[in-house]
């Protein structure tokens, strides 16, 4: 059962400067007694006190201003964060796209390059060898993909990564922005492809400012704001609300 | 409103660190690969490619032993193997030590943007560390071959002589490799003791060489006190067919236990604590 559980979690990350991350201070620390407030670490509270549930069929939008948590509460949802209060459970194979330029290595092929990609989402070599024609073609990059990666352009990578993880069949889909950077053709493709996807296979989560894509991909949304969530509720209410208008009769009427 | 989830293992459980673990050891095609490319991307372009450390070992080697053979009067025909091996030895655990102590820092990107088990960059260090460790090896055949020593069925044990190597390597990265991510001291310190490490362990000075002179015979007792030294002992002793001293191995043994549960407990407590450090 694909399901994403998630209950009173929180995820503070502590700052260290050059000072508290060392050893000395922690050590000279102990024998001096505390020091005012730099004797305890900074923190960021990133997330605060997330509750949620999803299952298989959900295909949930993230919406909210720069730095309310969005990236946060995706890598909370990928398993990367384990949360420092609450619980999550993650149940299904997670197929994240964060930052295209990880787990990419430039100096290796584009080829090459989709094997490691592939390995590392949970497949096998052999499923990623019957596979590699297969997104070879989605990505039309033909004779390039045996170049090193880092003759590549920004868009070209992204055919590459969202080539590789709508192919390995992910149950539990997770993307963020920044898919921006490919051309309106290859867009629509990508569009396509990632629709049969969630269609076909279970859950996605999206973290985006484009409204257009969101109206095309999800039904439901999360608003964010300064690290909780500020509502969860069918896509049209949250980005009514969040936008102040109807932004998918906007669409609509488009 | 979602479920309670009251029989979901916390962060910090046996559970989640066993899981780990066993999840990164499935992972094996993936740091298998990852650990071969790791080679092959050192010496890419390069004309001899992978096969510049063997190259470079069989280099410093001879001219180590030649240097050093002289300066204790040693004959070369014993001492250059001696030298070799246990230079072939010392690469392995240096690097294991070395790279342990920058597993997750230097795995930052993936760490904090893709979900995998943080066992498997462990495993993916020790593998690499292993495939080295076969490079240099082919030295040791070279020079057993020029320099027949007496080696005979104790040659059997340098396999769980390895085998011990191979789980202390692991361990030993876990735990520095979680301590350094927190504490960015760490890297350097180990750096520069390693340097140290070297000249105190019998490398290109003999043990035995040292006791035999009265003067110098207690301070080199001092070197029973590196856990190095048993170590480089259990595998050297039957690569060049000397006398097995079981000593080593109960040491070697000891601290394997020892660390092997130090990292357990570290990555039972901190596992979740490093995608937020690094």
């Amino acid at each position: 059962m694909v399901s994403i559980d998630i209950q009173g979690a929180s995820v503070d990350f502590p700052i260290f400067d050059a000072k508290t991350r060392s050893l000395k201070k922690a050590v000279l620390g102990k024998a001096g007694g505390r020091i005012g407030t730099d004797s305890k670490v900074p923190i960021i509270e990133a997330l605060r006190d997330i509750s949620l549930s999803l299952r298989k069929g959900d295909r949930v939008a993230l919406v909210g201003h720069n730095g309310a948590g969005k990236s946060t509460l995706l890598r909370l949802m990928s398993g990367i964060y384990e949360p420092t209060r609450g619980r999550a459970r993650i149940i299904g194979k997670v197929a994240p796209v964060f930052d295209l330029a990880v787990g990419m290595d430039p100096e290796i092929s584009g080829l090459e390059n989709i094997l490691i990609r592939g390995l590392f989402l949970g497949m096998t070599r052999k499923e990623m060898d019957a596979r590699v024609d297969d997104i070879a073609a989605f990505t039309e990059l033909g004779d390039y993909l045996d170049m090193p990666l880092r003759t590549y352009s920004t868009g070209m990578r992204v055919r590459l990564a969202l080539g590789v993880v709508t192919s390995v069949d992910p149950e539990i889909l997770l993307l963020d922005e920044g898919i921006g950077a490919v051309d309106a053709e290859f867009l629509a493709k990508a569009r396509d492809r990632l629709k049969e996807l969630v269609e076909r296979s279970g859950m996605l989560v999206f973290a985006s400012h484009s409204d257009e894509f969101l109206a095309d991909l999800c039904s439901t949304a999360i608003w964010m704001e300064h690290g909780t969530i500020r509502e969860h509720g069918p896509l049209r209410e949250v980005l009514h609300h969040y936008k102040g208008r109807d932004v998918l009769a906007e669409i609509e009427a488009r | 409103m979602p479920p309670p989830l009251p029989d979901e293992p916390g962060p910090r459980s046996w559970s989640r660190a066993f899981g780990d673990l066993r999840q990164g050891w499935k992972q094996r095609p993936l740091w298998g690969y990852l650990g071969w490319q790791d080679i092959k991307q050192r010496y890419r372009r390069s004309v001899l490619g992978p096969l510049w450390i063997s190259v470079t070992m069989a280099v410093v080697a001879t001219a180590m032993g030649i240097l050093y053979g002289a300066l204790f009067g040693e004959d070369i025909a014993t001492f250059l193997p001696y030298v070799a091996t246990g230079l072939l030895i010392w690469y392995f655990i240096n690097g294991c030590i070395l790279e342990g102590s920058e597993v997750f820092i230097a795995n930052e990107g993936l760490i904090r943007f893709l979900p995998a088990p943080l066992s498997l960059h462990i495993y993916r260090l020790v593998w690499r560390q292993s495939l080295f460790f076969v490079h240099n090896l082919v030295v040791w055949a070279v020079l057993i071959l020029i320099f027949p020593q007496p080696l005979g069925w104790s040659l059997l044990l340098a396999i769980p002589a390895f085998a011990l190597l191979v789980l202390n390597g692991a361990w030993i990265s876990v735990l520095t490799g979680i301590i350094a991510t927190r504490f960015r001291d760490i890297p350097p310190i180990i750096a520069s003791l390693s340097q140290l490490l070297f000249f105190m362990t019998p490398i290109v000075w003999q043990y035995e060489t040292l006791l035999r002179n009265p003067a110098v015979a207690e301070r080199a007792r001092i070197a029973e006190l590196n856990p190095v030294m048993h170590f480089v002992e259990i595998l050297r002793q039957p690569m060049l067919g000397q006398e097995i001293a079981w000593r080593h191995w109960y040491i070697a043994g000891a601290i394997t236990v020892v660390g092997i549960g130090a990292a357990l407990v570290c990555l039972r407590n901190y596992r979740s604590r490093v995608a937020y450090w690094v």
